[in-house]
């Protein structure tokens, strides 16, 4: 059974944007799909509908068979539980956006540490629980390579360094599809690398990720299939060799050559 | 002679701290209120505030004073309205600074709030935050940062603007100092009152200094 299915969905900004026009697709647990096309193409539009950051103004989003969107039915968009169905996904941002006032430690940390005091045995347990989540916060930004920088602040880390603690943040939270805005967007060219290679790392563990990236070789080399999106809609998708090096539709040869000329 | 002097400005400099902690006191809290009022998306009781910021902005602080003192009387034929006495002045002067100073607070609020980039609300809400775990968790710490620099400069302000409270009669500092000119015909009690002024806003200058460097370990 798909992980992540998206049906039939349709955003509009006003007053007359129409950034996304009825985008299907699904994913299976393991799979990592990358996401690519021009800018304005909805690529990001579309990640941030999946997260609850924007709302469609059509279609479903079902996880794991259960509907946890559907833009006609109300009870499915409630502040409240819109909040725990978060939690299926993680996001990690083209900007990082890591909170500047906490350690790269305590970023990975707080969400979980937050989470838990809703949980009833938070009072008894209370020592037990934050030192697990440490302990894990601990493994995981070691993972990612930053068991020396855990005690730094943002702004003491360079760009990379950043967005691997974003990323160890959103893994913390252990969401069952991981999302990528354009992780190396932000990036000098010399720092993509690192970052590259943690997603890389969580493909090979398969990691169920939605990566939107201009990085085509990347998308090549790491992601089980590509999605090519333009206007608003799929254009093309399938295995991402055959995508990327042998696409069907005019439109996807159209932005592949752009790069391969480069 | 110099000693009954610095007594009777250290009296008249106890009303100006009354005054300024005082307004502090109500301003502070107050002027939040009326930031967030100000970013609402209900559009009537953000236009409220707008023109009500926009009148405290846009007059003197003095004017507002004898506005706020003697209109009860003359317009609404209250002529008691403040109470009698230097009691009285002093509630109608502490009225009139307190809406002065939420009005200049609540637009540095305001800008310190958003200052924010909206990423660190979403990156709190992919968390799984709730709305008042980001505030308080993530976006708070960040404001005050922002806003210190602007506040300090207010709340020195603030101090020297407590001086104003003589046009109708409220018995601070600078008051005090004018008395002797009446009584003894001196001019330097008046002169004096610098340095109580230079003394406090030192003091605010070092306090907020220490509050700054607090919040040095992080960047926004």
């Amino acid at each position: 059974m798909a992980v992540l299915e998206i049906k039939n969905i349709h955003k509009t900004f006003l007053p007359n944007t129409h950034v996304l026009r009825g985008i299907d697709f699904s994913l299976e647990r393991g799979e990592s799909v990358a996401v690519i096309g021009s800018s304005g193409s909805g690529k990001t539009t579309l990640l941030r509908c999946i997260n609850f950051l924007e709302t469609p103004d059509e279609g479903q989003i079902l996880v794991n068979g259960e509907t946890i969107f559907d833009a006609k039915d109300p009870e499915t968009q409630k502040e409240s539980e819109i909040r725990k169905k978060r939690l299926h996904f993680g996001l990690v941002f083209q900007s990082f956006n890591l909170f500047p006032q906490y350690t790269a430690l305590k970023n990975v940390m707080l969400a979980g540490e937050l989470l838990a005091k809703e949980r009833p045995d938070y009072k008894q347990k209370k020592k037990q629980i934050v030192a697990d989540i440490e302990k894990k916060a601990r493994e995981i930004l070691t993972r990612v390579g930053l068991a020396e920088k855990m005690d730094l602040y943002p702004h003491q880390l360079s760009g990379g360094q950043q967005q691997r603690v974003a990323i160890a943040r959103a893994l913390a939270m252990e969401p069952d599809i991981l999302c990528f805005d354009e992780p190396t967007s932000a990036l000098d060219p010399e720092l993509t690398g690192e970052v590259l290679r943690v997603i890389r790392g969580l493909a090979e563990q398969k990691t169920t990720m939605i990566i939107v990236t201009h990085e085509m070789a990347f998308a090549r080399d790491v992601a089980d299939r590509v999605i090519f999106m333009d206007e608003g809609v799929i254009v093309e998708q399938g295995r991402a060799v055959d995508v990327i090096e042998h696409p069907q539709q005019e439109r996807t040869r159209q932005f592949l050559s752009r790069y391969t000329e480069q | 002679m110099f000693w009954s002097v610095t007594l009777s400005l250290l009296e008249g400099f106890w009303m100006t701290i009354k005054l300024f902690l005082l307004t502090l006191a109500f301003s502070l809290p107050i002027g939040l209120v009326l930031g967030l009022g100000s970013m609402s998306r209900f559009k009537p009781l953000k236009a409220v505030i707008d023109v009500i910021v926009w009148i405290i902005r846009g007059t003197p602080l003095m004017l507002q004073l004898i506005v706020i003192y003697y209109g009860p009387g003359l317009i609404l034929n209250l002529p008691n309205f403040w109470g009698s006495g230097s009691s009285g002045r002093f509630v109608a002067t502490l009225v009139a600074f307190v809406i002065n100073y939420s009005c200049y607070f609540s637009v540095i609020y305001r800008g310190g709030i958003e200052a924010i980039p909206r990423g660190q609300y979403e990156a709190g809400q992919v968390l799984g935050m709730t709305k008042s775990q980001i505030f308080f968790k993530v976006i708070l710490l960040q404001v005050l940062k922002r806003i210190v620099p602007p506040m300090s400069n207010e709340i020195i302000t603030l101090v020297k603007d407590t001086s104003l409270a003589r046009i109708i009669a409220c018995y601070e500092i600078i008051w005090n100092a004018q008395a002797y000119i009446k009584s003894h015909g001196l001019i330097w009690p008046l002169f004096y009152t610098g340095v109580y002024y230079l003394v406090f806003c030192g003091i605010l200058t070092l306090f907020f200094g220490w509050l700054e460097r607090k919040m040095d370990y992080f960047r926004v």
